[in-house]
């Protein structure tokens, strides 16, 4: 079947090839990344390319739709410009040489018909004509409405980096998360991620070394609250989207520390890892560090924590997840990059994981973040328990630690420049 | 803390014998049980994942064994039953305030609010 689909990169339209209409509405089940997805019938640069290429579609592949006791409808949409009523009625009349045989119902109809026009990205420049024109067939909408009812404004709990609901649906789709699975996040933070998870039927586990944050406590995130109120907390917001029994546990541990039994294993690890832009970066330090904190009557009274060096989070987190997840299991998370040095040699790897994709996310002119998702593709074996990162890898893979350093410098400079010019 | 979870940790203290700090030992003050929706699928799915031994032994600390058998039944799949008791314990029975204690070094691990503290100083580990 020949289908295309409402997308959102270079044209919001886009056509893609897909084995069967079931796979097109199983893929719309799950995307938060496009509107709706259609059985395309023709298009064309030209209204008359339209024309001629919908006259060269093969009769035998509409009539099923077309018969005289099915009622229909058409719409007619314009990416980029506003139409009329009239010029849409005017296009829709032009059809007619389509051979409908049922009659059209504007409320229920049995099947819905899309004229789509293209008028380009630019809304300063739309041109007279469409650049290309599509017709075909609606199938099903997208999820794009989560991103709205999943809303972090709308969230009770949340921090300083919740992470946008969108990404964190694309996230949980990156980890092909499925009914019954068992996805972790061990930098849970606020508990965004794993709702994204929890949605798509998975049960939950998340840990992160902030006591604070596993127990909901201490100052709030929102403008205009001060502390943050009883029931703000990770269990609490599955239990806001009528998730709550998706909830397995949240606690407070280290990352770098191995808590969990040998053979625990999990189907997907999702998580965005500290990296010390607007979160610090920390670990469980040592006893001295940890009587001065209580000194200072700090509510993380267990321990204190050091720095924790990017590339020892890569690390460990790598490793954690060969170790740990099942086989065909997921690791999905994100990379931050200095643009200039970024190839893709410096994705961190591990033998028994498998790079699947790197989609870039643009932060500034010269820093991104890079979501990486890795397969597990090999079982973890003694040996690979204290595998190093390929020495040609591990190199610029180290150059991570010096990301916070380039990202600030960025971010001085543009400061600094601020200032000079409003003194001006 | 629920019995699936106790049922995953270890205790990862300075002079745990290799393969050892499993399981924790629980020392609750206070248990609740709550409703969870029972999911007969996700509760199969997780029989042969268990240390079964571990849970028994978990939920009888407890007071909430619920006539769960001391090995998994073998047609468990398709036995609604078996795979309530085991949801129960699993996902129903919860540790709100106790401590896990590590079997090896006696180091204990605080549950505050069913919230587990597994953090270590550096020179605990």
């Amino acid at each position: 079947t020949a289908v295309f689909l409402l997308s959102f990169f270079q044209s919001p339209f886009w056509i893609l090839s897909l084995p069967s209409e079931d796979i097109a509405k199983g893929l719309m089940k799950r995307t938060v990344c496009a509107k709706s997805i259609f059985e395309l019938w023709g298009h064309g640069k030209s209204t008359d390319e339209l024309y001629s290429s919908l006259k060269n579609y093969p009769l035998e592949n509409m009539a099923p739709y077309l018969q005289s006791n099915l009622t229909y409808k058409i719409k007619v949409h314009a990416f980029n410009k506003t139409l009329t009523q009239e010029e849409k009625i005017q296009r829709i009349d032009s059809l007619e040489f389509l051979p409908f045989e049922g009659k059209v119902n504007l409320k229920k109809p049995d099947n819905i018909f899309w004229l789509l026009e293209d008028y380009g990205m630019d809304p300063n420049n739309i041109p007279e004509h469409p650049i290309d024109l599509y017709f075909g067939r609606w199938i099903a909408n997208g999820q794009r409405d989560l991103i709205e009812s999943y809303s972090v404004k709308k969230r009770h709990f949340i921090g300083n980096t919740s992470m946008d609901a969108c990404l964190a649906f694309i996230m949980a789709n990156h980890g092909r998360v499925k009914p019954n699975d068992v996805v972790f996040d061990p930098f849970i933070g606020t508990g965004g991620l794993l709702i994204a998870s929890a949605h798509f039927g998975a049960y939950v586990f998340g840990t992160d070394i902030d006591y604070s944050t596993v127990h909901g406590l201490g100052k709030a995130s929102r403008k205009n609250q001060k502390w943050r109120g009883p029931d703000e907390n990770i269990r609490a917001n599955l239990r806001q989207y009528g998730l709550e029994k998706h909830y397995l546990d949240a606690f407070v541990s280290d990352a770098s520390r191995p808590i969990w039994r040998k053979g625990a294993q999990f189907d997907a690890i999702i998580t965005d890892p500290p990296y010390g832009i607007r979160e610090a970066t920390r670990r469980t330090g040592s006893q001295k560090e940890m009587a001065k904190m209580t000194e200072r009557g700090t509510e993380n009274h267990i321990s204190i924590s050091s720095n924790y060096h990017l590339s020892d989070i890569l690390f460990d987190l790598l490793k954690f997840a060969a170790e740990h997840l099942v086989i065909g299991g997921r690791l999905v998370y994100w990379l931050p990059i200095y643009k200039p040095e970024y190839t893709e040699e410096i994705i961190p790897r591990h033998p028994c994981l498998k790079l699947i994709s790197n989609c870039e996310q643009t932060l500034s002119s010269h820093t991104s973040r890079y979501l990486i998702t890795m397969e597990k593709v090999k079982e973890f074996e003694d040996e690979d328990h204290d595998v190093h990162i390929l020495e040609s890898q591990y190199l610029p893979y180290k150059s991570h630690n010096s990301f916070r350093d380039k990202y600030f410098s960025g971010v001085t400079k543009r400061i600094a420049k601020e200032e000079k010019d409003s003194q001006k | 803390m629920k019995l699936l979870t106790h049922n995953m940790l270890t205790s990862h203290v300075r002079g745990v014998r290799p393969g050892g700090g499993f399981p924790l030992r629980i020392q609750a003050t206070e248990v609740k049980v709550n409703n969870v929706d029972f999911n007969p699928e996700f509760t199969a799915r997780m029989v042969p994942k268990v240390e079964w031994g571990a849970l028994v032994e978990a939920a009888e600390s407890l007071g909430h064994r619920s006539d769960l058998p001391a090995e998994p039944i073998p047609d468990y799949e398709s036995n609604e039953d078996f795979l309530r008791k085991v949801h129960h314990v699993l996902m129903e029975v919860e540790v709100v305030e106790g401590v896990l204690k590590c079997p090896d070094t006696g180091r204990e691990f605080p549950i505050t609010k069913g919230i587990p503290n597994m953090l270590l100083s550096e020179e605990e580990t």
